[in-house]
């Protein structure tokens, strides 16, 4: 059986390994200081994606993302590792979007692809960690959703089976498709990039960054149609103005603080023998720090 | 998130070396593939942009799995049960990273599946792969062997064998047995034509590095009643057709990711490849120098590793005070290291480009007549090839030991303790100077180019070179080094007796080496200033190697060699 996969990605900025310029004066990230990356938990998102496709083959997976026309690197980045093509959902109408919106206008992108099996994403974003993207497209599109996903064990009848990583334990799902999956950072890593596929398509563009290149290379897409990455705006995907962008963010931020952690109790443990290295282990799988 | 390509811009260094215009041009035969293969470059940048972008996914996979993975590989080793091998839990994962990113036949032509890399940054990503284990190099780099059945296997045999490979599937080369070590001429194997003309092998292989691949490459004897080298023929032997069963694995001192097997061949059903009686002779000889090529390149791997750890702990360890590498003998020792790490990686470039251009000119000779020019140019190149590689293998693996060993040395106690990678790495390296034949094997294939007088014409050849002014007196030096080895050449030759000229030839071997390594060393410092220091470094300790050497020789009373010769 082949199926219709999409996959929601995000560019990042990388906060993993901050330095002291991450953070702008007024409490918003400086994405010029930090790298931008694909977002971790997407990555996790793809590699279920290429498992589904490497079961069924001539399944078709599309990542689709949404932000400035250089997220298109992140669609390269995914076909790079098996992914099939991609759409970059950029307009400037898009622009200060909050999870609402965003979901919003990627529920519209993802009703203009049309026919879909199964939407994949990661968990929530390393910038904004809201986790709340993925399940409201869900709800736009009326379809089921299953979050905290760590293993597609199985997909088959029009079913798909979901192990969820959960604080207590693991659960196991069954849910009807077409549904949206959200997935943990604690499922399989992604698979590298494929030597060959990046061979073939470094040269992938978007409209966007088509024009800015040289006229060689212009030929060279236009020769070879496989390079052409989908750009899509506001319009095509048939958004409506007051649900987009600044207009369709009931969000607002009112203050950012700097929150420093600081020890509020302390507990001394022995650890000069057996019992009481057991017992800081002990503490420490209580409080979560490990395990 | 490390990555062992990036954080290393030596390697670029060496990548865009002048001489890879030609050896990509050839290789790529003005690029004609590109009409063919969507992945093929159009051009040398292009070319030279895809071989950095897949080092950097080789450095990425090295940085992240395959380097978090050696100490538990080296902890829980490879197993034997049920007549197989079977590799640790985390190399399972890293030949199935290898595998996804598509690094396996790197060097094979794309028609047969590879991608067509040149050796060099093949041999470059085998550097790589070795920092982050050095076991785990010897599965990726019997990738090799498939660049033995490409030259000398029947086309049939390539179509069936070389695109497995190229998909991730694993090779061996079954040489050794329990009588026959570096005497490969003794080997006994014996392989038997049925009356359909097909061959099956029966006999004992030992030491067989991942001897439970899935393609075999075995030497046997063909031959029946024959007991030299003559008598041998190479096989290839699929895994898929049984036959062979792995009796035992080695418990090894290091590299303990890589099954060492000791094979039972029954019946085991085998093809011909290539003729008759050249098994030894021609292709084993072949795939031994690409393998020694291979070791180099581990060696490297291990320098660098090794250098990285000492430095490492060199700056956050504290006494007295200070870090310690802010006393001048920890310093030098850290210097010396960096020293001989650039210098094995500068030869082991400088060989692996020579065999790049001699390979691909072979590889053309099957695809039309060459010129005279490019005939003589093949023949050039073989042999400054033959000349480089027991050099690059024998100092290269010598000197990786000598890091290792230092690398312990700056961790002090606590380095002689199981908590620091160190002692991994002083255990892994220690094969790298006896397999694929010990040091005093490669002195015996380099000492001829002593004597031919190979090694001097390169020297000239670098002599040649104008540098900048501020190392010109560094150059000088190098010029007085060449005289001093050159008179002790003539010396030991004036001796003329056989006995005498191998006793002294590890020392013309290694001061040969010691001046090639400066002047290449000095050449990187002409072209990318951050050599300089190494440079530098390395003329010193060279200067000092070459010196003690030159005054054993002249002081020696060649009378004195039954002394050495004489034993209980």
């Amino acid at each position: 059986m082949s199926l219709n996969i999409i996959v929601l990605a995000k560019q990042v900025p990388d906060t993993r390994n901050v330095g002291k310029d991450a953070m702008k004066a007024d409490g918003t990230i400086n994405r010029a200081a930090l790298p931008a990356i694909f977002n971790p938990e997407d990555l996790n998102a793809l590699e279920q994606a290429l498992r589904l496709k490497d079961a069924n083959p001539g399944s078709t997976i599309t990542v689709l993302t949404m932000g400035l026309p250089k997220a298109a690197e992140v669609i390269r980045e995914a076909m790079y590792r098996g992914a099939d093509g991609g759409i970059v959902l950029t307009d400037r109408a898009l622009g200060g979007a909050d999870t609402l919106a965003t979901s919003y206008s990627l529920a519209q992108a993802v009703k203009k692809i049309g026919n879909y099996d199964i939407i994949l994403g990661g968990r929530q974003a390393i910038d904004g960690d809201t986790a709340q993207v993925g399940p409201q497209i869900a709800e736009k599109l009326g379809i089921p959703q299953v979050t905290y996903a760590e293993e597609i064990v199985d997909l088959a009848d029009g079913k798909v089976t979901v192990k969820r990583r959960l604080e207590h334990g693991i659960e196991t799902v069954v849910a009807p498709l077409p549904c949206v999956v959200t997935v943990n950072g604690s499922a399989a890593e992604c698979r590298p990039r494929n030597a060959k596929r990046l061979m073939k398509y470094k040269y992938a563009v978007s409209p966007s960054e088509m024009a800015a290149l040289s006229d060689d290379r212009k030929a060279m897409v236009e020769a070879r149609p496989y390079l052409k990455l989908n750009e899509w705006g506001a319009d095509f995907v048939e958004a409506d103005p007051q649900q987009i962008g600044f207009p369709g963010s009931p969000t607002k931020v009112k203050s950012v603080e700097n929150v420093v952690f600081v020890a509020k109790e302390a507990l001394h443990l022995d650890g000069a023998d057996e019992a009481g290295i057991e017992n800081l282990i002990k503490e420490l799988i209580t409080n979560h720090t490990i395990g | 998130m490390a990555n062992f390509y990036t954080d290393n811009a030596d390697l670029r260094h060496h990548l865009n070396h002048p001489m890879m215009r030609k050896i990509v041009e050839l290789k790529e035969r003005n690029f004609s593939d590109a009409e063919k293969f969507d992945y093929a470059p159009s051009n040398f940048e292009d070319a030279m942009d895809n071989y950095e972008r897949v080092l950097e996914v080789v450095g990425d996979i090295c940085g992240t799995t395959i380097a978090e993975n050696a100490a538990d590989v080296d902890h829980e080793g490879a197993s034997c049960s049920g007549g197989r091998a079977h590799y640790a839990g985390p190399t399972v994962k890293n030949l199935e990273v290898c595998r996804q990113a598509g690094l396996m036949g790197m060097a094979m032509p794309r028609r047969l599946g590879g991608l067509n890399f040149p050796i060099t940054p093949y041999i470059m990503a085998a550097d790589i792969v070795s920092r982050a284990d050095t076991g785990f190099e010897n599965l990726w780099g019997l990738q090799d062997c498939a660049e033995t059945l490409y030259e000398f296997g029947n086309e049939d045999q390539k179509q069936r064998f070389i695109p497995r490979v190229c998909e991730g599937e694993t090779m061996s080369m079954d040489l050794t047995e329990p009588d026959a070590g570096s005497d490969l001429q003794s080997v006994m194997l014996k392989a038997t034509q049925k009356e359909d003309g097909s061959w099956v092998l029966n006999g004992v292989k030992r030491f067989i590095t991942n001897g439970d691949a899935d393609i075999h490459l075995v030497l046997a004897r063909s031959e029946e009643g024959t007991k030299d080298g003559r008598g041998l023929s190479m096989f290839v032997y699929d895994k898929r057709n049984g036959g062979v069963t792995v009796r035992r694995i080695e418990n090894k001192m290091g590299i303990k990711g890589s099954p060492t097997c000791e094979l039972v061949y029954k019946n085991a059903p085998a093809e011909l490849v290539g003729s008759r009686r050249m098994g030894l002779i021609k292709y084993v000889m072949a795939l031994m120098n690409g393998a020694r090529l291979g070791i180099a390149a581990q060696s490297v791997g291990v320098s660098e590793i090794a250098y990285r750890e000492a430095l490492a702990y060199a700056k956050d360890r504290r006494q007295f005070g200070k870090a310690i590498i802010e006393f001048p003998a920890v310093a030098e020792l850290i210097a010396v290291m960096k020293a001989k790490l650039d210098a094995s990686r500068s030869l082991l470039y400088e060989c692996a480009r020579y065999v790049d251009l001699y390979k691909v000119l072979d590889d053309i000779s099957k695809e039309r007549t060459l010129t005279p020019e490019e005939r003589a140019e093949r023949k050039e190149f073989n042999r400054l090839a033959d000349a480089l590689t027991p050099m690059a293998k024998g100092m290269g693996s010598e000197y990786c030991n000598q890091n290792a060993y230092d690398c312990i040395q700056v961790h002090g106690g606590s380095g002689f303790m199981k908590d620091y990678a160190c002692e991994r790495i002083y255990r892994d390296a220690r094969i790298t100077s006896i397999y694929e034949g010990t040091t005093q094997l490669q002195v015996v294939a380099a000492i001829r180019h002593v004597t031919t007088g190979t090694y001097k014409q390169l020297i000239d050849s670098y002599a040649a070179n104008e540098v900048r002014p501020e190392l010109q007196s560094l150059k000088d030096r190098l010029a007085v080094l060449t005289e001093m080895y050159e008179k002790a050449v003539a010396a030991v030759v004036a001796v003329n007796n056989t006995a005498y000229t191998d006793f002294m030839a590890r020392r013309m071997v290694e001061m040969a080496g010691n001046i090639v390594m400066a002047y290449l060393l000095l050449l990187d410092a002409n072209r990318t200033e951050s050599f300089t220091r190494s440079a530098q470094v390395y003329a010193n300790l060279a200067a000092s190697e070459v010196t003690r050497h030159a005054e054993f020789i002249h002081s020696f009373d060649p009378s004195q060699l039954d002394i050495y010769l004489a034993h209980e």
